[in-house]
């Protein structure tokens, strides 16, 4: 078995129209690599699931967003994504605006097939009355009124992991998941990109395999590409690009979202676009974040 | 006397009044949002509650808190158990948590705001950061607010733009819900210190910080308040509560917190 893809084949599969979940967390362990190769394509009319940064402020600054669901769209040191606030105060994006537990909850059920999972989140906000299409159920146990968390169903997962083998056993490293392995049971495809390509054998040595969150055949397709997480971080291989991440944000006050994908992403492979930000050694040599 | 006064700053007289809130919290996990908040979190478990618990922010639960400046990549710190962001959620929802976060609204029913600011659910006049854990966290555990700049701006007259947390407004008091089963604790502004037991769960002074007046607070609220008839000064840091601050923030960055730094004490007007 052989699920190894060029990021042009895997992004392929990716049709306008589709719902598409993205793994990671703000600036962290994001498949900005294959995020790219999506913004190279004409794909277009996504529904875009994410606890959101450049992945979705990209991806809405170039008109690929029909709608978003989402509880943040963050830089964290940068707290608020320029490009994802502009898309937004121009009412150009359709959103579905929820709590970051609704969103874990949402791609639970889909992973276990339900249709929804009750919840008391959202209650008394206006999460509620912002999205008439989640309903409020009653309890068969008790006399509370429930919100009922629809299935987040997704027809592609693009995550980022550190190692994988041929055959979608992949593994993160880093101290944390994010919600990566529900992302991954949510989608009919999920496509990985990973630092490193491994042999099967590498998880057979001490503790490795623990580091694997999912089983392979979750992982439609496994894409190496050495640094592909790139300007986000990919712990501990290496931190998010601050100086990359500040010229992108200062590029929605001058220039716009054209002058960034102009220098870095359009009508560029993945090599070029890591020569022009100093090459695979210099994003591997980014220092780790200190909280 | 006027050494002693200008002894601390505002930004850490906050800080031990923040503190203050974590007291009786027993073995919580108390989230300070906020390098201020962090640093008083950080400041309640070093001290009085040693039972608390707190993370790196990031995926480890610590034993002793880390310092808010001055780590270096990779540092060792005291972890003691995982605890990635879904396990976060695990926590909220067990009730063993209170949270101390800095909303961009708060109204008079408690309901706080850092989703958007103007316009519409489809167009915001402003687009901030979006409901993050705001509704799950109110609804599920206690809550304290942390606001820097008092004003009524933050404590708006109307409701929230985006009420993003649930509060004491009984036109949202969700079915088979009383307001006991909400949990909104101390509001720690750089004016005063408040809490929500007025009548009906009505916003209340309880502290003013040195040098400020109760006009003061009355003018920078834009709703009204409980002021009851023993209101009294916020306590000052101990030289003890300070330098375990100062040991926490070594590079002394919650000198850069508040605008111009001010001393805890003012001169009134």
């Amino acid at each position: 078995m052989d699920k190894v893809l060029s990021p042009q084949a895997a992004v392929a599969k990716i049709e306008s129209g589709m719902t598409v979940g993205i793994g990671g967390w703000g600036p962290r362990r994001k498949p900005m690599a294959l995020v790219r190769e999506l913004l190279r394509s004409d794909v277009k009319d996504l529904t875009v699931v994410s606890y959101g940064g450049a992945d979705v402020g990209m991806l809405c600054a170039a008109g690929k967003v029909r709608k978003l669901v989402f509880a943040f769209v963050s830089l964290d040191f940068i707290p608020l994504e320029p490009f994802f606030r502009q898309v937004r105060q121009a009412g150009e994006i359709e959103v579905m605006e929820i709590d970051e537990g609704m969103m874990l909850l949402g791609l639970r059920a889909a992973a276990w097939r339900l249709p929804f999972i009750p919840t008391k989140i959202g209650l008394g906000t206006d999460v509620i009355r912002n999205n008439p299409g989640i309903a409020l159920v009653d309890s068969p146990y008790d006399d509370k009124e429930w919100v009922a968390m629809p299935a987040l169903n997704l027809d592609v997962s693009l995550l980022h992991a550190d190692r994988a083998d041929r055959r979608g056993v992949c593994q993160v490293k880093g101290p944390d998941l994010y919600m990566d392995d529900l992302f991954a049971r949510a989608a009919k495809n999920c496509i990985v990109s990973c630092d490193e390509l491994v042999e099967t054998e590498h998880f057979h040595a001490g503790d490795e395999a623990r580091y694997v969150f999912w089983e392979r055949s979750m992982t439609s397709a496994v894409v190496p590409i050495a640094g592909g997480a790139h300007p986000t971080s990919c712990s501990p291989l290496y931190g998010f690009d601050v100086e990359h991440f500040q010229e992108y944000s200062a590029c929605a006050g001058e220039g716009g979202f054209e002058a960034y994908f102009d220098k870095y992403i359009g009508g560029k492979s993945e090599e070029q676009y890591q020569q022009s930000v100093g090459g695979l050694d210099a994003i591997r040599a980014l220092p780790l974040p200190v909280y | 006397m006027s050494s002693e006064q200008s002894a601390y700053s505002l930004a850490e007289l906050m800080i031990v009044a923040a503190a203050e809130a974590f007291r009786n919290d027993g073995e919580v996990l108390a989230t300070g949002i906020g390098l201020l908040p962090r640093l008083a979190a950080s400041l309640a478990m070093k001290s009085f509650n040693p039972d608390m618990m707190m993370t790196d922010s990031e995926s480890w639960m610590l034993s002793e808190p880390n310092a808010v400046s001055g780590r270096e990549p990779g540092q060792a710190q005291a972890q003691e158990t995982w605890m990635g962001f879904s396990r976060i959620f695990d926590n909220v929802w067990s009730g063993k948590r209170h949270a101390m976060v800095g909303p961009t609204q708060i109204d008079r029913f408690g309901q706080s705001n850092i989703s958007a600011l103007g316009g519409s659910y489809e167009q915001p006049k402003v687009q901030m950061l979006g409901v993050r854990g705001f509704p799950g966290n109110s609804i599920s555990h206690a809550n304290s607010f942390f606001v820097p700049a008092h004003g009524p701006r933050v404590f708006v007259s109307g409701e929230c733009d985006v009420v993003c947390s649930i509060g004491y407004n009984p036109e949202r008091l969700p079915r088979g819900y009383q307001f006991d089963d909400i949990d909104i604790r101390s509001v720690i502004t750089d004016l005063c210190v408040m809490d929500w037991q007025g009548p009906d769960h009505q916003l209340r002074l309880r502290r003013l910080h040195p040098g400020v007046s109760v006009e003061e607070v009355i003018e920078n609220t834009g709703f009204e308040i409980c002021i009851p008839e023993d209101v009294s000064e916020t306590t000052a840091p101990t030289a003890e509560q300070m330098e375990i601050i100062a040991a926490l923030d070594p590079l002394n960055l919650r000198a850069r917190q508040l605008k111009g730094n001010p001393p805890g004490v003012r001169t009134p007007g």
